[in-house]
């Protein structure tokens, strides 16, 4: 058996109790417990996380880079949804 | 040494001396187990596993050295855990006979895992609350690290008895061939009585249907059979071991043996 024959997984960690889990990288397993156990061997082995996600790669939609400029391009002139584009007056101490 | 063991006080030379050799028993057991799974790095069939078979080597070898440690002090010869690691010959180690089986294929090393996790889950869980608290703080760590074992050998053993033909037939062979040295997993000899009776060791007939029951639900979600159980009880933890042990302590102890006191 070679591990190409293993479905791709994402991994997600969670680093501490209350962040939310951050996508640490993708690691081959045959089914879902053997993802997690890879996942925890792999990418917690420096107390790097207390909670996994293991998605199936095959599961996720991911948007097509052949449209970026369709989907993401047209945020790029619309400076006023940063909140630094609004100057803020000075009675406001606490935004 | 040492307050730690309640009785040390007042008890005499062969007491100690059974209380010695009663630690080596678990640390060279966890030792060589560790040192046989670290002859999969480089080797393992996926990139993943190689890491998960490492994991689980450090962790034993971990275990080993505070044992290893803690029993130089109970000597009370000046050996520490590197002297007994590197310096002993094969009749001076106490393992258990099962840790020394060479690694065979995966589905063996699994099943000569799986084994010895399931044993060490019993042995750790009551040792956790020895009247000798040096080992129950030993044991309290391991414990955790061996309920990870247990999930992730246990995990294989379903997979690949579960799996495909060829991976059941070796499964079930490997079962087999190791089945032989399981009873001396739990047959007790006058040492573990004797720690049995002072409060510090578990009484190891007590733990025996534990784990026959874990390692029977085990292996029917594996969908293998257990074999015969056989006659012959190995003597590992008595010094007595099979031909294997020997090979292993060449390799780990060639660079201590070569280049005494080396450091590095």
């Amino acid at each position: 058996m070679s591990e190409n024959d293993w479905p791709l997984f994402e991994v997600f960690i969670r680093s501490r109790a209350g962040l939310e889990h951050k996508h640490a990288g993708s690691l081959h397993a045959a089914d879902a417990r053997m993802a997690i156990e890879h996942a925890r061997d792999v990418y917690t082995r420096r107390q790097e996380g207390v909670s996994l996600w293991v998605v199936r790669s095959a599961d996720i939609v991911a948007s097509d880079p052949e449209e970026a400029d369709a989907l993401f391009e047209p945020a790029r002139d619309k400076v006023y949804r940063h909140p630094t584009f609004y100057a803020i007056p000075d009675e406001v101490k606490n935004l | 040494m040492s307050a730690t063991a309640p009785a040390a006080g007042e008890r005499t030379g062969p007491e100690r001396a059974a209380h010695c050799r009663y630690v080596l028993r678990l640390a060279d057991t966890s030792l060589v187990l560790g040192q046989r799974l670290a002859e999969w790095i480089g080797h393992a069939p996926a990139l993943e596993e190689d890491l998960g078979l490492a994991n689980l080597s450090l962790d034993l070898i971990g275990q080993a050295r505070l044992l290893l440690t803690y029993a130089g002090e109970l000597e009370g010869a000046g050996r520490d855990e590197d002297a007994l690691a590197f310096l002993r010959d094969a009749p001076e180690f106490m393992n258990l006979t099962l840790a020394e089986q060479p690694n065979g294929d995966f589905a063996h090393t699994i099943v000569r895992q799986w084994l010895i996790d399931t044993w060490q889950l019993e042995i750790y869980a009551t040792l956790e609350h020895s009247s000798d608290v040096r080992l129950g703080a030993i044991a309290a760590k391991a414990i955790r690290e061996t309920r990870y074992h247990q999930r992730f050998s246990s995990g294989w053993l379903v997979r690949l008895g579960d799996g495909t033909p060829e991976s059941h037939e070796r499964t079930q062979r490997a079962l087999d061939e190791l089945w032989r040295f399981t009873p001396e997993l739990f047959t007790p000899d006058e040492i573990d009585e004797h720690m049995s009776a002072v409060g510090i060791a578990p009484a190891l007939p007590q733990l025996a249907p534990r784990w026959s029951a874990r390692v029977g639900e085990d292996l029917r979600a594996a969908t293998l059979t257990p074999p015969a159980t056989p006659p012959y009880p190995w003597h590992g933890k008595r010094g007595v071991h099979s031909e294997h042990l020997g090979h292993l302590l060449a390799e780990m102890q060639h660079l201590q043996r070569t280049y005494p006191g080396a450091r590095w």
